[in-house]
C-alpha cells in the first residue's frame, strides 16, 4: 500500500538524520540509564513499605523508566514538526501526492522505533542491575507498552505542533500538561501508597495505563487481564491522539 | 493547448489583505512564462495555488489540463514545485534529498537511481553528491531545489523566485542552467521573479503583476517596443516639477511623460536628437535640471508605462 510504504520512508529519512547527530544519541541512550541509576539508588529501601509487591525496586522501576523515557520521546516529538515546517521541508511534501497521512504517521512511527530501542537498553540495564521482570513475554510487553505510549504522546505532540506552530509555545504545552501526567501515576511509588483521590484520577492517565501493563508481569499475581485491558486502553489512545494530528494537520494545511 | 489557465482568481488574507484580485493568464505547452512584479504583488500566492497548496477563494484554474482545486492529485503529479524558502532537508545528503522526492512522487528502484545521478550531473552536484546540504553554498542549494522539482519529470515546472538570495556570479550560473533547461526538456516552466533582467533573459513572454492583477502580458521585446523610442529621465534641482512637467509635454517627439518626485520620465523617438532640444525648453522655463539619463527600454519603462510607479519604490515599500 502506499501510505504503508510512504510513511517507511518518511520515517526512515527521520531516523537516519537522527543517526547523524551522535550527541543526541548518546543523550539518548545514557540518560536513561542515569535515571534507572539514580532512581534505584535514591529508593532502595522504599519497598521496604508495605503495597509495592515485590522487594525488587529495580524489578519495580525498570518499566518505569521505560515508560518514562518514551513519554518524553513522543512529548517533544512535536519540535520536529516545527523545524519542517520553518525550513519549508513540509510544504515541499506537500506539493507532492504523497499521502498527507504518511507525513504524520511517518514521524509518529519514528518516535515509537526510538522510544522501543531505549526501552531495549534500559532493560539490559536492568537486568544487570537484577531486575528480572518475569522473563521474556514480561519483557516484551515493556517494549510493546513503550512503543504504544511513544506513538501516543508524539500524536498529541505533533497536533499541538501543528496548531501552536511557536517552539516556545510547543514547550510550555509540554511541560504544562508532561509533568503532572508523570507524576499522576504510580511510575515511581506503589498505588497502594498514594491517596484514594489521586488513585482514582490516574485512571485516567494513559502514563498509568502504559506504567501498570508493562509492570503485570513483574509483580506476583500477573492480572494478565488487566494487562490486556490497558493495552488496549493505550492502543485506543494511540489511535485517538493519531487523528488529532491528522485532523490538526489538515487545518494547518486550511491556514496556507 | 495551454499548459496553465488561470482565469480571475481572488485570495484574501486575513480580513482584508487582498493578495490576488481577478488575476488572469495562460501559458502555452513547452514555454517558459514569467509573472514579474514588485513584493507582495501576488505572485507567489499565484503560485502556491497552482500547486495545490493553498485554495482561491474564488476563481478556476488548471494546470496540464487538470483543474487545481477538485483534481489536486492529478495536478500534482504532473507539477515540479521549487518554492522560494528553499526545503531541501539540510540534514541530509543531496542523493538522498533527490532519492526521497522521487519516491514520494511514486518513483521505485533503477529508474529513480539513474535520474536522480543524471540531475546531479546535469546540475553539477556529482560531487557533492554524498555531502550533507548543510555544507552547500547557496547556489548549489538552489541547484539542489530546481532539481529535486525535476527528479519525476514533471510536464510543468513552477520556479519561485530561483535567484532571489543568490550572488550575482551564482545567479548568472542559475542562469544558464535554466536556459539550457527550458530547451533540452519539453517543459513548460513558470517562473516568478522580481528581477527585471531575470525575466527579460529567461522568459518567452511576461505578465506584469501588480496588486493582485495582471498589468501588462506579452513577450518582453513586444512589451519594450510598445514604448516607442527611448527612455530619457531628467533629474531637477527642486522638487518642484509641477511646471516642468507641462513643458515637458509640449515638446514634439515626446510621447510620454510621467512625474515620479524630482524625475521626470519621458519616452522620445531619438534620445540623442531629444536631449538637446528638451534642455533648451527646460531651461527656457526656468526649471533647474542636475542631471540627465537616456536609455534603450527596458521592463521597468514598461513596469513604470503601466502602473504609474517605479519598480523599485513598489518593491521596496513591501519587504
Amino acid at each position: 500500500m502506499k501510505v504503508v510504504s510512504q510513511t517507511l520512508y518518511l520515517c526512515g529519512r527521520v531516523l537516519r538524520n537522527l543517526s547523524r547527530q551522535p550527541i543526541w544519541i548518546v543523550v539518548m541512550v545514557v540518560q536513561p540509564m542515569f535515571w534507572l541509576l539514580l532512581y534505584s539508588q535514591l529508593f532502595r529501601r522504599i519497598t521496604e513499605l508495605p503495597g509495592f509487591g515485590t522487594t525488587s525496586y529495580i524489578d519495580y522501576l525498570t518499566p518505569g523508566v521505560a515508560i518514562m523515557t518514551a513519554f518524553f520521546s513522543g512529548s517533544w516529538a512535536g519540535m520536529g514538526m516545527i523545524e519542517d515546517l520553518d525550513r519549508g521541508v513540509l510544504e515541499r511534501f506537500l506539493a507532492t501526492p504523497a499521502s498527507r497521512g504518511a507525513i504524520v504517521f511517518g514521524r509518529i512511527l519514528e518516535s515509537a522505533i526510538v522510544a522501543t530501542l531505549q526501552a531495549l537498553l534500559i532493560l539490559l540495564t536492568g537486568i544487570l542491575l537484577g531486575a528480572t521482570n518475569g522473563g521474556a513475554v514480561g519483557w516484551f510487553v515493556i517494549l510493546l507498552a513503550s512503543f504504544l505510549t511513544a506513538a501516543g504522546f508524539a500524536g498529541l505532540s505533533h497536533g499541538i505542533a501543528l496548531r501552536t506552530r511557536q517552539e516556545a509555545t510547543m514547550i510550555a504545552v509540554a511541560q504544562f500538561i508532561g509533568l503532572p501526567l508523570l507524576f499522576f501515576s504510580s511510575l515511581l511509588i506503589a498505588r497502594a501508597l498514594i491517596p484514594s483521590w489521586m488513585q482514582d484520577l490516574s485512571l485516567l492517565n494513559p502514563v498509568e495505563w502504559a506504567v501498570r501493563s508493562a509492570r503485570g508481569e513483574a509483580l506476583p499475581g500477573t492480572d494478565w487481564g488487566e494487562m490486556g485491558a490497558f493495552l488496549l486502553l493505550l492502543a485506543a489512545f494511540v489511535g485517538v491522539t493519531t487523528s488529532f494530528a491528522t485532523w490538526s494537520f489538515r487545518s494547518y494545511q486550511r491556514t496556507l | 493547448m495551454d499548459a496553465i489557465v488561470v482565469e480571475g482568481l481572488e485570495k484574501t488574507y486575513g480580513k482584508d489583505t487582498r493578495a490576488l484580485d481577478g488575476i488572469r493568464f495562460s501559458v502555452p505547452e513547452g514555454e517558459v512564462f514569467g509573472l514579474l512584479g514588485p513584493n507582495g504583488a501576488g505572485k507567489s500566492t499565484t503560485v502556491r495555488i497552482l500547486a495545490t497548496l493553498t485554495r482561491a477563494d474564488a476563481g478556476r484554474a488548471t494546470v496540464a489540463g487538470h483543474d487545481v482545486a477538485t483534481e489536486a492529485g492529478a495536478v500534482r503529479r504532473t507539477i515540479g514545485y521549487v518554492p522560494q524558502a528553499s526545503g531541501v532537508d539540510r540534514e541530509a545528503t543531496g542523493a538522498e534529498n533527490l532519492l526521497l522526492q522521487g519516491r514520494l512522487q511514486g518513483m521505485r528502484g533503477p529508474d529513480l537511481e539513474r535520474r536522480a545521478a543524471e540531475l546531479l550531473e546535469t546540475f553539477g552536484l556529482t560531487a557533492k553528491a554524498d555531502a550533507l546540504v548543510k555544507t552547500y553554498s547557496g547556489g548549489m542549494k538552489r541547484r539542489l531545489d530546481v532539481a529535486m522539482g525535476l527528479v519525476h519529470r514533471p510536464q510543468v515546472l513552477f520556479l519561485d523566485e530561483p535567484t532571489t538570495g543568490l550572488d550575482p556570479e551564482a545567479r548568472a550560473a542559475m542562469w544558464e542552467e535554466l536556459e539550457s533547461l527550458a530547451a533540452a526538456e519539453r517543459l513548460t516552466i513558470l517562473l516568478t521573479t522580481h528581477y527585471l533582467e531575470e525575466a527579460d533573459r529567461l522568459a518567452r513572454h511576461v505578465a506584469i503583476v501588480s496588486r493582485g492583477k495582471v498589468v501588462v502580458e506579452g513577450s518582453p521585446e513586444t512589451l519594450k517596443r510598445e514604448l516607442r523610442g527611448d527612455a530619457i529621465t531628467v533629474e531637477f534641482d527642486s522638487a518642484d516639477s509641477g511646471r516642468a512637467e507641462a513643458v515637458a509635454r509640449g515638446i514634439e517627439g515626446v510621447h510620454d511623460v510621467t512625474p515620479d518626485g524630482r524625475r521626470l520620465h519621458l519616452r522620445v523617438d531619438q534620445g540623442a536628437q531629444a536631449v538637446p532640444v528638451i534642455l533648451a525648453a527646460l531651461d527656457a522655463a526656468g526649471a533647474g535640471v542636475a542631471a540627465v539619463t537616456v536609455s534603450r527600454p527596458s521592463l521597468d519603462d514598461v513596469y513604470l508605462h503601466h502602473t504609474g510607479r517605479d519598480f523599485r519604490a513598489d518593491d521596496g515599500d513591501r519587504e
